[in-house]
Order: C-alpha cells, then structure tokens, then sequence
C-alpha cells in the first residue's frame, strides 16, 4: 500500500480525564503457562543451511527443499517493512530457532504426550472425546509441529483431506504444489518469504467438488519453547460447489523475551465455493509495561479465482504485543464476494495494525468491511484497509464501516483507509465512528443495579455485535469471554 | 417510618458546592414534587442519591428504609431500591432493550439473596408491565435506547421502573422535551406505579406534570437548600409569580440564586 497515492485519515482522539481508569491495568493472561516437555529444537540462527537441515528433518522432497531456497534467498534482498504505525524494537533474526518438535515425533493421538493434551486441557482445545461432543474436527500445531488430527476417518469418508501441512506435502505433493504460494507468493512480502523459507507445520484443507464439510475444522496453535518463532502455513483449497467453514485459535505462554510469530494462510475458492475462516488470537500480549509477548505478523489471503464463490473472514484479536495483519480477499471471479469482519482490543502497551484489502477484479463483484477497534490503557489501534477496483470490475460495490471504542484516555485509535478506484462505475461506501464508553453509559448501567465490569462487558459487546454474530456459535461465546478476560480492570 | 430522610445535606461538584444544607422527608406512598430555578441544585440532588462518580457529599446524611444510603455503591443502592429516571437516558449500541434489563433485574435480585429470573419468567413479566405502560414491544427489541425519540426514551425510562419495581423513584425532570400526549402518558405510567409502599421524589421546572400527578408535597429548592415547602398550591404561586418573592422571606438567598424563571 502506497500511502502518497491514496486517501489517508487519521482519526486520533485521546478521551477524557478518568483517574479510576489509570487504576485499572491488571489483569491475568490466562494461558500463560509453560508446558515441561523436551523438546528437540535447531540451534538459532538463519542460513542455507537451517533451511536445508529444516527440510529435511520434515523429509521434505526436493521441489520443497528448492522452493524454501529461492524464498529464503529472496528475503535475504528484502528490507523489512516500516510503514505501518507500530513501535518496533529491532528482531534478531539469527536469535531465533526457526524448529522445535516435542521430542519422540508421535505417530498418533495415543503417542501424544499426555503432558502436552493436559495443555491443551487447560485451554479448554477439545481434542479428545471432548471434540467429539462439540463436533469439532481439530489440528493442534505446538510449537512447530503438529500433533494430532480429530476426526480424520469421518473428514475422510467425505472426501475432505484435513491434515498437517508436513502429512500434505508428503502424501498430497501435487495437490501442495499446484496451489502453495499461489495466493501469497514466496516474495509478496518480507514476513511472507521468511514463512515461505522456514515454515515449519500448519494445516492443509482440500474440500472437493460439491462437498459441503461436514463440520467445522479447527486449528490451535501454541508457541510453548523458549526463543522459538513459530511460522506456521495454512492452505485451504475449495474446489467448485464446496462449502467449508474454518476457525484457529492461539496462545502462548507468558515469557520476557519477545516471540516471533509469522504465519501466511492461503485459501483458494473455485467456482461457487464458500470458504469461512475465522480466526480468535490470543497469544501472550506481554505485560502491562510491554515486556514480552508475541509479534504477530502474518499474511493472509484469500482467493476467489472461480465465479460466485465467497470469502469470508472473521477475526478477534485480543493477543500480541504486536499485530500487523490484513486479511485479504483477491475477487477474481466474476460475482465473487469478500468479507471481512473484526474485532482488534489493545490494553496495556500492546499495538496492532490491522485491517483488509479488497482486490475487486471480476465484474460485479462484493466486498463488505466490518472493522471494531477497542484501545484500552496505553494502547494504539489501527485500522488500515484498501479498496482497490481494477478497471474490468463493473457493477463492483464495497462497504466499509470502521468504529473505534476507546476505554481511557491515554490509548490511541487510528483509520487509514486507501481506496483506489480504477471503475467509474463502482460504488465505494466508507463509514468510521469514533466514541468512548462514556461515564454516562457506565453510570446509567450503574444506577440500574449492573456492576462495573458487566457493565463494561455489556457496552463492548454491544459495540463487537455486528462481528460476534459472524462468528460460529461456540466460538462466539469463546470470543465474548476473551474480551471480558482481556478488559479485567481496564475500568475503574 | 421514613422512606427518605435527608438531613442537612452538603455536596460538592467539581470543587463547587452546590447543595448547602438541604433536608427532606418522604414516607412511604408519598408523592414530592421539587421545583426550584436554574442551577438551584436539582439535578445535583438526583445524581447523589443515585451515587454519581464526581458528585462528593461534604456533610450530612441520607437515610433510606433504615439504611445509610451513602455508604453504598451505586449498583447497590439500586438493588436496595432507590430508582433514578434520567433527564437525558444514554444510548447503548448493540445492546438489546430487553437483554439491558433482564441484567439490571437479575443483579438487583441477586443482590438481594432473591433468584434470578429465567427467560420465560421475565418475559411473562415485561408482558404484563408493557400492558400498564402501554408501550409497544417492538421498543423492546431495539438496543437501549438507540434511535428513540425523545417521548420514547423518557417512557422507557418509565417502563424501566416499572419492571424493576424501585421503594423509591426520583424522576429527573422526566417531563421536559415532552409534548402533552407524551407528557401524559408518562404521567399515567407514573400513576399505575403508586402505592402506599412506593414513594416518588418528582424534579420538575413545570407545574403542567403536576396537572397530571398529583403531588403530597410541593418543595423549592433554591441556593442548594430547600426554602420552601407546601401543597399543590406552591406549585400554582409559582407558575403565578416566579421565584423572587421568596427573597422577601429568605433574605440570605442571593439573587442569582432565584433567577432562574419557571417557564
């Protein structure tokens, strides 16, 4: 995005003197425990050769081994990028350990290291009887690796293929091959060549012609090793008529030092093929002094190559000391549809820069924006977006709405909206609010017998509304109870 | 057996005093009305007795039911009953009218060691309280209210009440912005909701809602104390004469202190 060539807004508006607010900065990150487990990790540090050692510890074939080369040296010419507004102190990259597997690899959910399922116990990951109940299929990544798939005989039976990226790459090359950075090219951006050079698991999702996924697939990550980064890869390919729907979660566990996490997800949607993808992040935001915590810069986006098919992505950001993520929707195919709902809460010191590009293409093509930053203590939110219509996008239509809700008064909320508009017959809606909970609000729930904190939960899930209900209907409830953990005590 | 007994009550807002001594008594089943001119302290009365953050009590007391009613929160002097009808009742976006006051209902019971009520038992409530304030129940699934005219804000306020059935209700000039349909409507939903265990403390800068509900007592509250007190008829002097023949009464009441005209 070029901000010299397009319409930038600032929306900065600190509010009001609240002194019960500067109170308020505590609360506890709930996933921040360490798992004991031993794990087999490469040294730090970035070369030819971790790549070469990393591909072939997953016995990589060649083509993979050749294709994390070309993305690695094309990182290597690459300039990290600065334009976003985020304050960020300077990664070692040869600091990090680019690989870390629990040790004794398992085969199978029964090899799984109990120590590892009380984990995913604790965060409430329903990967044993439990999935079956909430009819969850679900990929865990811990760390780099992924430990086990649910539901595999079931998805199987469909016909849908549900794996880790390592299993795709070995049992489905072609599949891989014809689609891996199709979307998101080895050197679209820095963050994407250094995934695309040393990812080391992720998940793999092929729906074919005509199948609607019998239910909804679901991924957990989990970044548990000391200076490990995780670059975790997801592809998901619906062939033509298929429906799926696909949510991740995210934690991480409390440390000092800050973590590196760069994802890529792509998706492709064929003829008429429906891809729901919803993500809830919740990684280690560090702490209320900005020690520690995840960065999270990840690049997502989705394709729609074949006419009439729908992307749809769903996002509650609540996690990362660091966030820059923009998930976007490429709507190639004439009447394709894209849409992007989100939800970004800051407290504390954390920063996202977070939004969505909408590359309208086809002719009468959709896109729909729906983008709620909440800023609490010293925090800075910002919304950035682009809206591009290519000259061949007839009939194509955009809205956008971007509403900001700040908690205190030392917290920032920004919009930077960019729109390139190439059709004369597009027509391209933007809307942006920015408000405060208001002592008023909080006062009148008050004095109706609502104490604070619900009072507080009540008026921002009031405000995330219009995503939530995007939301599958578990993962709504989940969403609501991590914005009510995340804002304890950022209110009187 | 007081409902209300304030005594002698001083309070500060923003480092200004703007209630200077001021007493009052309601009993159970008592209607008050107090008027008074601008600035005179009215609205500052209403947010201390609800327990406004920024509203500080520098002297003197306020009993409720046989409780110290400064000595508790907010939300709890909610759930003990006291029930404050905004002047200007806020918006909240997104939250449905019906959700807002399930919660409200819920947290006061559970205050109280009451349990709470499930769907089905609240609605069947909120049935039977629509019917009385004759509002219609497409006002219930819109969020709080978000898009309501004025007449509509201030009856929801009403219905509010009604559901949450308070010992004490203050409405905070509930009357202004009204026209007289909707003024009378308020004043009928206010009517249905007396009884002999109810008491309503009614702050008014015009005696037209007094044509409607008829008060017990007339009080004015001028330079943060009330200087005043009768029957309807203070009420009809009032609207008659203004405010600057009590100066001949009060002489310590400053001038700007009475300026304020009912209009």
């Amino acid at each position: 995005m070029n901000e010299s060539e397009n319409m930038t807004r600032e929306v900065a508006a600190p509010v009001r003197d609240n002194a019960e607010v500067e109170a308020a900065l505590n609360r506890r990150y709930e996933a921040g425990f360490v798992t004991d487990i031993e794990s087999t990790s490469l040294p730090p540090g970035l070369s030819e050769d971790i790549v070469r050692q990393l591909s072939a510890i997953k016995g990589e074939p060649e083509w993979m081994t050749e294709w994390r080369l070309a993305a690695y040296r094309h990182w290597l010419t690459m300039p990290e990028p600065d334009w976003a507004k985020l304050d960020i102190a300077p990664i070692d990259y040869q600091g990090v350990s680019y690989y870390s597997a629990p040790k004794a690899g398992p085969k199978s959910l029964d090899e799984v290291d109990p120590k590892l399922l009380e984990t995913y116990e604790k965060l409430g990951v329903p990967l044993h009887e439990r999935a079956k109940l909430a009819g969850v299929a679900v990929d865990a990544v811990f760390d780099s690796v992924s430990v086990g798939t649910t539901f595999r005989k079931e998805l199987a039976e469909a016909g849908v293929i549900f794996c880790s990226m390592s299993e795709a790459i070995r049992e489905h090359g072609d599949l891989v091959r014809e689609y891996l950075g199709s979307v998101v090219p080895v050197g679209d951006n820095y963050f994407a060549a250094l995934n695309s050079a040393v990812f080391s698991d992720g998940s793999f999702v092929f729906i074919p012609k005509g199948v609607r996924c019998p239910m909804e697939l679901s991924t957990y990550f989990r970044i548990n090793a000391m200076n490990t980064g995780q670059f975790e890869r997801t592809l998901i390919v619906a062939e033509d008529d298929s429906y799926v729907s696909y949510l991740e979660g995210c934690t991480a566990p409390m440390r000092d030092e800050n973590q590196l996490h760069a994802a890529v997800v792509e998706l492709v949607a064929l003829e008429r093929a429906q891809i729901k993808y919803s993500t809830v992040q919740n990684w280690y935001p560090g702490d209320e002094n900005g020690v520690g915590g995840i960065y999270n810069f990840v690049t997502k986006r989705g394709d729609c190559r074949g006419a009439d098919s729908k992307i749809s992505w769903t996002q509650v950001e609540t996690g990362s000391a660091i966030t820059w993520k923009y998930p976007s929707c490429v709507l190639r195919g004439d009447r394709s549809v894209g849409e992007f709902y989100s939800v970004a809460l800051t407290h504390h010191r954390q920063q996202a820069d977070t939004g969505t590009k909408m590359i309208h293409i086809g002719k009468g093509t959709k896109s729909k924006i729906v983008a709620k930053g909440i800023s609490a203590g010293r925090s800075s939110n910002s919304y950035r977006g682009l809206v591009k219509i290519e000259k061949g996008a007839d009939g194509a239509r955009n809205y956008t709405q971007c509403d900001s809700l700040l908690i205190g008064k030392k917290c920032g909320a920004h919009t930077f909206p960019y729109m390139e508009v190439k059709n004369p017959g597009a027509i391209v809606e933007h809307e942006a609010t920015t408000s405060k909970i208001s002592d008023d609000q909080l006062f009148y729930c008050l004095s109706r017998g609502i104490g604070e904190e619900d009072a507080v939960s009540m008026i921002v899930d009031g405000f995330c509304k219009q995503v939530f209900r995007e939301l599958p209907m578990e993962f709504a409830v989940e969403a609501k109870k991590l914005l009510e953990v995340s804002l304890e005590g950022a209110v009187g | 057996m007081h409902m209300l007994k304030i005594d002698n009550l001083h309070a500060r807002v923003e480092g200004k005093e703007i209630l200077k001594g001021l007493s009052l008594d309601v009993r159970p089943g008592e209607v008050h009305a107090i008027m008074g001119p601008n600035g005179a302290g009215k609205s500052t009365l209403g947010n201390v007795l609800a327990g406004r953050d920024g509203y500080e009590v520098t002297q003197g007391s306020v009993e409720f039911a046989g409780r110290d009613l400064l000595a508790l929160e907010p939300e709890e002097r909610a759930a003990v009953g006291v029930f404050l009808a905004f002047q200007y009742p806020v918006e909240i976006p997104g939250v449905n009218n019906t959700y807002f006051l399930r919660a409200a209902l819920n947290a006061q019971r559970k205050f109280r060691g009451e349990d709470e009520l499930d769907s089905m038992r609240f609605l069947k409530l909120v049935r039977e309280k629509l019917k009385v304030m004759q509002i219609s129940d497409e006002l219930l699934h819109r969020a709080v209210n978000e898009g309501f005219s004025g007449g509509e804000k201030k009856r929801n306020e009403i219905f509010q009440m009604a559901v949450l059935e308070p010992k004490l209700a203050i409405l905070d000039e509930t009357d202004s912005g009204l026209d007289i349909d909707a003024l009378k409507q308020v004043a009928e939903g206010v009517n249905a909701l007396r009884s002999p265990d109810r008491s309503f403390v009614i702050v008014t800068h015009y005696q037209r809602l007094l044509d409607y509900i008829q008060p017990d007592f007339v009080h004015v509250l001028a330079g943060g104390r009330i200087v005043e007190s009768g029957d309807k008829d203070l009420a009809l002097k009032l609207e008659e004469q203004g405010y600057a023949w009590l100066a001949e009464k009060h002489p310590e009441l400053r001038k700007a202190d009475l300026a304020g005209e009912p209009a």
